[in-house]
């Protein structure tokens, strides 16, 4: 039976022609496993641009490969699995819901290094990643307490996860710093990707006389009802300037390539090492699109908050906070740790919703 | 050109066996020159779809996990088509099967014992039996139409599911991330042969599943009754059968399977709950049943021929870079050729290239 | 302009495509043919739409284009289901399945470009009366469409003699073909429609809803057209209404969520859903009425006797 399956496979490879595959050897593999489609204008877009970043960096060094519109569960097992097989010296998981499939496939493979992106799972041979958003929200809650003319914005959000409850806490606590009475809507469309959901959304939002929206949902159609009824809105995770160019303030662009080339530097120096990585601005794993559509003064204003957060001046979560129901959370001068923030479960002062339990 | 066709007096054994062939044939033609006009090398693009998933042992273990809960479903939905009963809605039972049969290993998670195992089972596929309860009711006794009914109900289940997960299930110590605690090692169904891959015990139950059903078909007095009823309801009736007791039959028998599929799936690939478990195996599963021909075994054949292109669509992704899309596009293809050959089981096939006499088309 | 009008112009938007993908298939469905496949041939009209817009420079050709994808799709089902007499669930699947991946390849170029809005055509006199005006006659021609489409398949079915042809052929093919009527023609054009339709409201997402293209943007409004066409009872009229229905309370559950009922959101995101099973059931429990509406041939083949 194996001799067959040994003559299937070489038949195999002599009808397929493998003549590439020795100059391919040379090079160092690296692999991706997106959720979405590498075109889908979102979140794994943002990934694939990294890995095109990383493909032009080290273009004579490094091959790189992906598989997309990996649904999460047995599927991604599979898929991780398949790409440590193929010959991947590191694999960069790019999806949440992929963590405990990662945490399998790495376990079976010690010798190929793998990294998981917004994850708290990790091992000797896995390393986890992560963009502090909430920095870039902060800056955004600022420029909308200063852009709005009722004191308050609408939040269209994904899924009640700690990510997206930090990112909404930050964009209050940016607001409040400048207008204490600042009111944030939070609507839930329970979606990461459907444009008809988070247009209506939006819409409602408008209807009921927001002016500025921001979104933490993947698809431009929120920007795009902002363009189409006058009012503002920021982008986010790439810059949405042409689907609002006249309604976008900035956008929280991720640019996850700047990290990406690190590590693939470090794994062909041999530097590479399992870490948890949590970067932000500083790092430029996100970073601010140009602000537009806005007063000198606020640009001003926004661009010395960009500053700061970069210096580790200023952090967005600094007491006194307290909880949405009035109870405090930090002392004036405390700053949040890390771990409090990846579990966040709970509004800050200020946000005008109850928490989906 | 038109075309006619002359209901054959049984249908053909010869093209029972050729169509299938045929129809593959057909895709790979159709397939080879889609492939060729993305620039891609044809043959490079069906041995990696078709042949390289096949020449490893890792993979084989793949295609069954792949296979499993696609069969099982297959079989349960066709018994139910049979019947004349359309229960499209098998994913949602897929859902809250998954949900029934996780309640020991989340909420009574210190509970050691070796009868969770079964429990669990047992309890998916009541779970699942008892969701497609409902549109059976609905069918039933209030004539409502099961077709619309339970794939509404799909959305709902997702949305109770989500809810859970967010909720009241969510792991108190996962940081708020939206997964369920992970099951106990006395929870998760074991591995067939654990040293050389990951498949587990679904599989056999969706080969157990389609030897019995294939039986009771045959052999039974319950399958002529299915046979008979869906044909026919009146001829049904002049036999003595209820084709009210048919509907729940038909629908229990495969929302039982869909939920044992569904903690089947939790409990031996996931080992947890978490708001995505199904990559719409229950939609796939319609499709299933129909390749297979309704038959319980074609079924088996099905399922893996289905699962092959999953698996071979992502090798080609990785070896020949062609798109994620490209082989949905192909499945596609497969199943129209199929489905077309099939007329030729049934109907001889006159083409007349005159143009047709006038009146009566 | 008041809350009212503007919540009102949304529910409008959420419910075109639903009305003129239903109207379609009401028609499909009125000759006997059950096509599952309404999700596939939207997407595939909303990428034809774009595509065609995007080529052009006008929305208008968008649409145009948008109608033949949808048509020119909908006529491989016609010819497996009709010609080759196969499975109408199964093909239907697979036409989804098909129009998914399809509309994903033909689109890839065409994500993250911005998309041509199609413009709203003020009707004179009309578009000034308070209220209504802004909200009925200031609209865009897709939405004029769908009127015209309730209105004009409502007249077809019930009041020309072919319509009367059309349900004759969907009640019994049999009687129908003994009596002289082309039952495979009047179905290949019934499905044709049902496709055009579903390309139409396919463009309507592309260009006024959401005007860009993203994969699977359809989003599941197809599989939601087929529950609106049985809710109906196959009844334009009601369709319709049924869709408006729709349209209103997936939008209200967003205004519902802000005002802070503490409901969980995935249970109003059910409520769309969940009406839908209710208002089947309402109307499918007195057995006469439905017998009476529903074509007694659906989703059965018709193969001609010699």
């Amino acid at each position: 039976m194996k001799k067959l399956t040994f003559a299937l496979a070489a038949s195999a490879a002599a009808v397929l022609g493998f003549s590439s595959a020795a100059s391919a050897a040379d090079k160092t593999k690296v692999c991706y496993v997106y959720v979405g489609s590498h075109t889908d204008g979102g979140y794994s877009q943002a990934h694939d641009l990294g890995r095109q970043q990383v493909q032009k960096e080290f273009a004579d060094k490094v091959e790189t490969s992906y598989l997309e519109n990996v649904p999460e569960g047995p599927d991604a097992e599979r898929a991780i699995e398949r790409l440590a097989r193929s010959g991947c010296s590191l694999i960069f998981s790019t999806s949440f819901g992929f963590m405990d499939a990662t945490v399998k496939v790495a376990a079976k493979f010690p010798k190929v290094k793998f990294e998981h992106a917004t994850g708290y799972k990790s091992g000797p041979n896995l390393g986890t990643y992560n963009s502090r958003f909430y920095e870039g929200r902060y800056i955004l809650g600022q420029i909308a307490a200063k852009t709005s003319k009722n004191h308050g914005a609408a939040y269209i959000a994904s899924f009640p996860i700690p990510e997206v409850v930090m990112g909404i806490n930050s964009f209050e606590q940016g607001a409040r710093s400048i207008d204490p009475s600042f009111k944030l809507k939070v609507i839930w469309v329970n979606t990461w990707f459907d444009p008809g959901k988070e247009a209506d959304a939006a819409k409602a939002m408008v209807d009921q006389g927001v002016d500025v929206i921001t979104q933490h949902t993947d698809t431009t159609a929120p920007m795009q009802v902002a363009e189409q009824r006058n009012i503002h809105a920021f982008g986010q995770a790439s810059d949405m300037i042409a689907a609002g160019p006249h309604a976008q303030l900035t956008a929280i662009v991720d640019t996850w390539g700047n990290y990406y080339v690190k590590r693939v530097k470090a794994l062909l120096d041999g530097s590479w090492k399992a870490e948890q990585t949590w970067d932000g601005l500083k790092e430029g794993v996100l970073t601010m699109a140009p602000y537009t559509n806005m007063p000198d003064d606020v640009k001003k204003m926004a661009e010395e908050t960009e500053a700061k957060i970069k210096s580790g001046e200023l952090h967005p979560f600094t007491g006194p906070i307290n909880k949405q129901d009035g109870t405090p959370w930090l002392k004036a001068g405390e700053k949040a740790e890390d771990g409090a923030l990846l579990g966040m479960n709970f509004y800050i002062e200020g946000v005008d919703d109850k928490l989906p339990k | 050109m038109h075309i006619e066709l002359e209901k054959r007096a049984a249908m053909s054994p010869a093209f029972s066996i050729l169509s299938p062939l045929l129809a593959l044939a057909l895709t790979l033609v159709f397939g080879a020159i889609m492939f060729a006009m993305l620039g891609k090398d044809p043959v490079a693009a069906m041995s990696a779809i078709f042949v390289e998933p096949l020449l490893e042992t890792w993979s084989l273990h793949e295609l069954a996990i792949k296979a499993a809960p696609l069969i099982l479903m297959g079989v349960g939905l066709a018994v139910c088509y049979r019947s004349n009963n359309w229960n499209i809605g098998a994913e949602g039972q897929f859902t809250i099967g998954a949900i029934t049969g996780s309640y020991l290993p989340i909420v009574f998670y210190d509970w050691h014992s070796p009868l969770v195992l079964p429990l669990m089972l047992l309890l998916g596929a009541l779970g699942g039996a008892l969701f497609a309860a409902i549109p059976a009711m609905l069918k039933a006794h209030f004539n409502t139409n099961e077709i619309l009914t339970s794939l509404m109900l799909v959305y709902i289940a997702q949305l109770f599911l989500d809810w859970l997960i967010r909720g009241a299930w969510r792991d108190p110590k996962g940081f708020n991330f939206p997964v369920s605690r992970d099951f106990a090692p006395e929870a998760v169904l074991p591995a067939i042969w654990e040293e050389s891959g990951r498949a587990h015990w679904a599989f056999i139950f969706a080969i157990v599943a389609a030897g019995l059903t294939w039986f009771m078909m045959r052999y039974t007095l319950k399958g002529f009754e299915i046979t008979v009823l869906g044909q026919s309801e009146r001829a049904g009736r002049f036999a003595g059968f209820s084709s009210k007791k048919m509907i729940w039959f038909g629908f229990l028998f495969s929302g039982a399977l869909a939920g044992l599929a569904g903690i089947c799936e939790v409990s031996g690939s996931i080992n947890h709950l978490q708001p995505a478990i199904s990559p719409g195996y229950g939609f796939t599963a319609i499709i299933v049943a129909f390749l297979g021909r309704l038959n319980p075994l074609g079924i088996v054949a099905s399922g893996l021929v289905l699962g092959l292109t999953y698996l071979g669509g992502e090798a080609a992704q990785l070896s020949i870079g062609v798109s994620d899309k490209v082989t949905r596009v192909f499945q596609g293809l497969l199943l129209f050729f199929v489905l077309s050959c099939d007329t030729l089981i049934y109907y001889k096939i006159r083409i007349t290239w005159t143009r047709m006499r006038g009146g009566v088309a | 302009m008041s809350m009212f009008e503007a919540i009102l112009l949304t529910v409008i938007t959420a419910s075109t495509p639903l009305v003129i993908a239903a109207i379609g298939e009401l028609v499909t469905e009125r000759s006997g043919v059950l096509n599952l496949g309404v999700e596939g041939m939207m997407i595939m009209g909303a990428v034809a739409a774009f595509a065609g817009a995007q080529m052009s420079g006008s929305p208008y050709i968008g649409i145009v284009s948008g109608i033949a994808g949808g048509a020119i799709f909908s006529l491989l089902f016609a010819f497996l289901t009709l010609t080759l007499v196969a499975n109408q669930v199964a093909t239907g699947l697979a036409l989804t399945l098909l129009g998914l991946g399809a509309s994903g390849m033909i689109g890839e170029s065409y994500v993250s470009i911005p998309g041509i809005r199609l413009g709203n055509i003020p009707i004179p006199l009309l578009s000034d009366i308070p209220v209504i005006g802004p909200v009925l006659f200031r609209q865009d021609l897709i939405f004029y469409l769908s009127i015209a489409l309730v209105i004009g398949v409502n007249w077809f079915l019930f009041r020309s003699r072919a319509g009367l042809k059309l349900r004759a052929i969907g009640d019994s093919h049999g009687s129908a073909h003994a009596l002289g009527i082309k039952v495979i023609r009047t179905r290949y054009l019934a499905v044709m429609f049902g496709g055009a339709c579903a390309g139409l409201a396919g463009a309507q997402l592309s260009l006024v809803y959401t005007p860009q293209w993203v994969e699977n943007m359809s989003a599941g409004r197809g599989w939601i057209t087929l529950a609106l066409v049985v809710f109906a009872s196959w009844r334009p009229w009601r369709v319709f209404a049924g869709g408006y229905l729709f349209g209103a309370v997936t939008i209200l559950q967003l205004h519902a969520q802000a005002l802070g009922l503490g409901i969980p959101s995935q249970f109003l995101s059910m409520l769309p859903y969940a009406a839908t099973i209710v208002v089947l059931v309402i109307i499918s429990h007195n057995r006469r009425t439905t017998l009476m509406n529903t074509p007694a041939s659906l989703g059965k083949a018709f193969v001609p006797e010699r």
